[in-house]
Parts: structure tokens; sequence; C-alpha cells
């Protein structure tokens, strides 16, 4: 952390010596930002999912998105990857023979594809117009069409290749999962968790899901243990911990009732990693999965974001705009003793 | 007055004359209006109905060479103005109208251009509304930096068409204020140029190690100084050639030394870089990227040994050659930076999903299109204002 703080300071050293104000160039590192208290999110445990894509075809009901295919007799939805009218796709991986579920060799297993919610978006800070913002309390990453000049460099930006422009549109628009925020005020929460079968995907406050996470984490595979489905709300978490019902602790209100939904089933063979816990500095979907993440899409992510590192950049050069005025200030008086007044555009002598 | 008033005696600009239409004009005319149906169509039926953009490549050579190739292309004025203004270098004052006329065409095009790629730009005004803005963002700052310096420049270009219309007294008040035009057009272009390069710096991972750095302002910066040399050399070969006036040897030949200097102190910072980082064995194998690289680093080092002796830099070929190199080298690291070391997020990869881009013909149509515009405008411009220093009067 502290060589790559210095290699910053050093980079931007030279940006300003070229510019001709080395000295003012300060380097206020802007740290890579966490998840909020409130933050909501999505816990995937792939050894619990089937592949039954309910969860897919919900998230297109959710979203009044139409079908994609791609088969010849286009019979029903096949998008091959999220797009600008896919938010949430089930990716499958295949070893070999695919015997064995879960398995890295001879194996498959099934990987969730949509929004990870970053504590530190890079979306939202490559957004010129504020079309992308992160909720400020429940911390899901917005996105507002009616600023959006469609310049798809939250696309660019985004380190798991998420928000995706609708081309064949003149009036296209980024599509991404939102987890669903247009049904909360119905006390309906993301389509996906709500029908999941197997609870595979959990909606819930990011900190319940990572106390989820580290129990299975914990566990010994092969083992009979309870899972929950749909909405995993604090109190729940304390039962499945076998701790008292922490009191004081309040969730929002407004969620829709639901009768318990839990189920005996048997613990998976799970990597020891809670995918999004440190990556980017978290994020508030998290991830559970028994083939290496790599191998199931999830790109190696250093735990600072580089949105810190492009704003402190930024920062840096132009904080308020004290450089720029600096440098400006020095180019006025110089160019005002080289370019005469009355002298042709400055120079016909 | 100023120190150099009495030591340079520069021709005064004058308009080149001659006929508008010829073999050229009538070219650009035809791509102009190729361009143009072409645009009709990706507004009517949106960006996928021509370009091969897709998920994977958000960006293509509507970004990547119109805008970040074709702005630092121009930023020749930009580059000669520093020299006269800045660092008093008032012998190469005959270069800055003509060098200026490449920047504010080429600029103002590349600033039209992005409307043609913003999937929603009648939303674009939310770039300049309080209530929108974020400043956090690398694109926020080059676009009103940019707009802003479209501006400036105008504002100084004004002059030629303030004497072309007699508009003295205009151009008399406009004279008193010129300094802090200047300076402000010098400032801009060091903010954008370097900012383009930051623009890489928010997409982490997916930029190949070799053009990822928190160098790259530094870098980006540096490369446009000096391409903007490389493109007043270029060009005032190419104007002497096609418009058979002499060569102003006597100040391309020092200018190809500031250039050189420039140069060098790019080279020191992207190799030093890349070791400090240690990406350079990345640059080692066989990879598109790798081929890019040595590519990219052929067109900078080259002219060293093109140009590198004084003999060498008194031959006008040998400084067009130079010249182009260096654009290319610029160009590359450009392009290389924003699409060949561009790498998708593609996720499981046993999932089928593989992205590529490559132009569409109607896509290049599109940037061929825009070039023709600046040939257009400048051929009529040198023509009827002006811009090149008068021929008669042959400098000592
Ligand atoms: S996953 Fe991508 S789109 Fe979602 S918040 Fe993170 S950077 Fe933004
Ligand atoms: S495409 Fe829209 S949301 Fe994405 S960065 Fe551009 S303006 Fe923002
Ligand atoms: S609904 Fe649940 S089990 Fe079915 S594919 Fe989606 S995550 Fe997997």
């Amino acid at each position: 952390m502290t060589t790559r703080r210095n290699f910053l300071r050093g980079a931007l050293a030279a940006t300003g010596a070229i510019v001709g104000a080395g000295s003012t160039a300060s380097v206020q590192a802007r740290e890579t930002y966490s998840v909020p208290p409130e933050g909501l999110g999505l816990l995937y445990d792939a050894t619990l999912c089937i592949g039954c894509k309910a969860c897919v075809a919900a998230c297109k009901e959710a979203n009044n998105n139409p079908p994609e295919f791609s088969t010849v007799d286009k019979l029903w939805d096949t998008p091959l990857d999220t797009s600008g009218y896919t938010f949430n796709l089930i990716k499958m991986y295949r070893s070999g023979t695919m015997e064995t579920k879960d398995a890295e060799n001879n194996g498959y297993a099934f990987m969730k594809t949509s929004c990870m919610h970053c504590a530190d978006p890079s979306c939202v800070s490559a957004c010129p117009v504020s079309a992308m913002i992160k909720n400020p309390t429940n911390g899901i990453v917005e996105y507002n069409p009616d600023k959006c000049i469609g310049c798809r460099y939250c696309v660019a930006a985004c380190p798991f290749g998420i928000p995706k422009y609708q081309y064949d549109s003149p009036t296209g628009e980024i599509g991404k999962c939102e987890l669903c925020r247009h049904r909360h005020k119905d006390g309906h929460y993301s389509a996906c968790a709500e029908v999941c079968p197997t609870g595979a995907t959990l909606f819930g406050k990011t900190s319940v899901l990572l106390e989820e996470a580290k129990r299975r984490l914990a566990l010994k595979p092969g083992s009979v243990t309870t899972y929950p489905r749909g909405h995993l709300r604090h109190g729940q978490l304390k039962a499945l911990l076998g701790e008292p019902e922490g009191k004081g602790r309040m969730e929002r209100t407004g969620w829709k009732d639901e009768p318990n939904q839990n189920y005996e089933g048997e613990v998976g063979n799970y990597q020891q990693h809670v995918y999004g816990e440190k990556e980017y500095g978290g994020t508030q979907v998290l991830k559970l999965s028994g083939v290496p993440f790599e191998k199931v899409g999830m790109p190696k992510l250093p735990p600072y974001s580089s949105a810190a590192t492009s704003e402190t950049i930024q920062h840096s050069l132009y904080g308020g705009l004290l450089m720029p005025i600096a440098v400006l200030g020095a180019l006025t008086w110089v160019a005002k003793r080289n370019v005469k007044p009355e002298d042709e555009e400055g120079g016909q002598s | 007055m100023s120190t150099h008033s009495s030591s340079h005696v520069h021709a005064k600009p004058a308009p080149v004359g001659g006929p508008l239409f010829n073999a050229v004009t009538l070219i650009s005319g035809v791509l102009i209006l190729t361009m143009a149906v072409i645009l009709l169509v990706r507004f009517v039926y949106g960006l996928g109905s021509v370009t091969a953009l897709n998920d994977g490549y958000p960006w293509g050579i509507w970004i990547a060479v119109d805008v970040v190739i074709g702005s630092a292309f121009a930023c020749g004025g930009f580059s000669v103005a520093m020299l006269v203004y800045i660092f008093n270098k008032g012998e190469y004052h005959p270069l800055v109208r003509p060098a200026l006329l490449a920047s504010l065409l080429g600029y103002t095009l590349a600033g039209v251009g992005v409307i043609f790629d913003l999937g929603r730009w009648w939303n674009v005004w939310n770039m300049f509304w309080p209530g929108s803005v974020n400043p956090n963002s690398v694109m926020f700052e080059v676009a009103v930096c940019i707009t802003a310096y479209i501006m400036v420049m105008w504002i100084e270009f004004a002059p030629t068409f303030f004497e072309k219309f007699g508009m003295d007294n205009a151009k008399r008040k406009l004279s008193k204020f010129m300094f802090a035009i200047i300076a402000l057009g010098t400032l801009l272009p060091m903010m954008h140029q370097s900012s383009l390069g930051t623009l890489l710096v928010v997409m982490g991972e997916q930029v190949h190690p070799l053009w990822q750095t928190p160098t790259l302002p530094a870098l980006y910066l540096l490369s446009a100084i000096t391409m903007g040399y490389a493109v007043v050399l270029f060009e005032s070969c190419l104007a002497s050639a096609a418009y058979r006036r002499s060569i102003e040897m006597h100040l391309l030949t020092p200018l190809a030394k500031v250039m050189l200097g420039m140069l060098a102190a790019f080279l020191i910072l992207r190799l030093g870089d890349l070791v400090v980082r240690g990406a350079l064995p990345r640059a080692f194998g066989l990879s598109l990227e790798a081929v890019f690289f040595w590519l990219e680093m052929l067109c900078f080092i080259a002219p060293f040994f093109v140009i590198g002796s004084a003999a060498n830099r008194r031959n006008p070929a040998k400084l067009f050659v130079a010249g182009i190199l260096l654009m290319l080298g610029g160009a590359l690291l450009r392009l290389n930076g924003f699409l060949i070391a561009y790498q998708p997020v593609i996720g499981v990869e046993t999932s089928g999903v593989n992205f590529s881009y490559f132009p569409t013909l109607p896509e290049l149509l599109v940037t061929v299109g825009m070039f023709a515009i600046e040939v257009f405008a400048y051929i009529v411009i040198t023509r009827r204002f002006p811009v090149l220093p008068r021929e008669e009067v042959k400098p000592a």
C-alpha cells in the first residue's frame, strides 16, 4: 500500500513538474470507500445453485426486459451474456467430463453475473454527469437515464463488465441491476432472491450476508446445516448462528412478511474466500463458490479501487483548481512580457 | 518593446489565393457527403446500425481516433504558441498562425465528433449543468477543458478574420487581452491532454499493464507536446509542397531539436515507469499487445536515428519522415491504450462469450470524413485568409 502510494506520488510529481509547478502537486490521497453500514446486497452461493434460471426470468419480468435469443428457433430467452436488456444471468463453468458439481476438474458449476454494487464503484467515479450514483444510505448503485449522455465510460470502467448500452436503439439506455429498487416501496426486494428455490441467491443487508457467508465457510464440508431462503434478516441470522436475537437491532421496516422458508442441506466444498468482502474495497453483492473464483469469471482484484487511484490523480492535479490557477498566473505573467499589445496578433514586428 | 521585436523580421501572413475547386477539395466534398449520410443512419437507427461497437468494446475509433488521437494531432497550435510566447522564442512566430489553424480545426471537429458517439446526446447539457456535473469524473474535466479550449482558440484566431474583413478596431481591442487568452490557451490543453491519459486509470485491470499506470497523465501530456511539433514539421513540409512555397527550414531545423528533447524526456519517463512497475517483461512474448508495444516504441525511437544529427535536421525530407514517425508513435500510444490494450471482462471463460472489435466500413468512413472536413477547411481558409507567411518576403 505504501509503495503504491509512493509511486502515485512520484507519478503525480512528474506531471506537476511538466506542468511547471511541481511543488504545488500535493497528493491528496483519496482512500478507497467501504460498504455503508445499511448497505443492501445479495449473497450468491454457487454450491446451492441448481442452474434453474428462475432468477433470470424473474429479473426480466421485474425490469420489463424483452427476451434475447441465441438459438435459431428463438423459443425462449437465451442470452449468452448480460446486456442492455439482461441484467442478471447464470453462467456455467464446464471442465472435462463434467461429472461432479462444483469441482474444478471434470466438473461443472454455476455463477451469477450481475452488478456487484461496489463500495467504491468505478462506474460512479467515471460518470461525468452523475447519471450513475451510489445511494448514500443503502449503497445501491442507481442509474438515471434522464441525465445519462450515453458516453459509455461506465461500461468501460466497470471491473465486472456490468453496465451495458442498448446499441440497437437511437435512444438506447444503459442497463444494469439496481437491486429492484423500484419494487422496494411495495415491500418487495430483489426479484432474483425472491424466486430462488434453493436460497442460492439471498437478499439482505450486506453486513448480515457477510456473517452468513462466514458461517458457511466455517462448517465442515458434507455436514448438514440450515439454509435460509429469500430475504435474510438479522434475527434469522442470529437463529442460524444459535445466538440470542440481539435486542434493539432494528431492521428497515416495510419489507413484506414471509413465512420461514429455511431448509436442511448438505454443506458444500467451499473455497475459503468470500468474494466481495475485500475486492476493490468490498462489494455489496457477495459470492461463495466451490470452484476458484477466477475460473468462474470473477476477476482477481486488489483491495483498493481504481476509482480511488483515478480520483487521487484528478484531485492532486486539479483539486480546488489550485494548481491550474497557479500555473495560469505564471503563464499569464510570462505571456504578458512576451506578447506585445499592438503587434499583429502578437508577433509581426 | 519586446526583446525580439527588432531581432526577427517576419513575413506578414497573407492569403495564398488560387482556386477553391480542385481535385483535393472535390474528393473531400464527396467524403464529407458520405459521412453525412452515414451519420443520418446512425442518428435514426442507433449506434449499432453503423458501428461495430458491442457489449465488450463500448468505445471504438470514433473515440480513440477522432477524439483522443485527433486532439493530440491538433496540439501544434499549443506547442508552438508555448514556444513563442512562454519560452519567448519569437523567431518561431510565423509558424503560429498555420499551426493554430490546424489545431482549431482539429479540436473543433473532435468536439463535434464526440456528439456522434454519444448514445444519449440530447442530454449533453448535463455536462455543464451544476446540478449534474461530477467533478470526480475524469471525463467531466476533459469535456469542460476541451470546450473551453475550442472557444479560446477561436478567439486566438479571430485576428485573422478581423484582418480579412478590415476590422482594425476589434483587432486592436482584442490584442490588448491577447496575452491572457494565450496563457489560457496554454493551460487548457495541458490539463485535458494529460487527463485524456487519466481516462484510462479508472478502467483498472481492463487495460493491459504496459499502458495502465498512474504516470499516464504525464505521458500523454509529454507525447502531445512532442506530437504538436511533429505535426508542425509535417504540415509545413506538406503546405510548402502543395502550395509550391519554400520551406521555412531556418525555423524547422531548430524546432526539430526542441522536439527531440521533449521526446527524450517522454521516453525516459515511459521506460522508467515500465521498469519501476515491473511491467516490462510483459513486452516480451507473443501477444498482440507486445507487437503493438514494439511498433509504438519503434516509432518513438526511430526519429533519433533519422534526425539525430544536425546535418540530417537540415534535410526537409528527413524532417518530414521524423514528423510522421512521431505522429504515428503518439497515435499508437493512444490507440494501444484505448483499444488494443483494452481487455473486456468476459466472465466465465467456458460460457462461449468472446468479444472483438474491428471498425466497420461506415465507421471508418466517418473518421475519414472528419479528416476530409479538416483538409477542406484548411485549404479554403489558407487560400482566402491571411494565415501562411507571405511568400515574396524571403526571410534572411
Ligand atoms: S459492478 Fe460495475 S456497474 Fe456495478 S457498481 Fe460495481 S462498477 Fe458499478
Ligand atoms: S453512459 Fe451514462 S451512466 Fe454511463 S458514464 Fe456515460 S453518462 Fe454516465
Ligand atoms: S434461481 Fe437460484 S438456483 Fe435458480 S439459477 Fe438462480 S440462483 Fe441458481
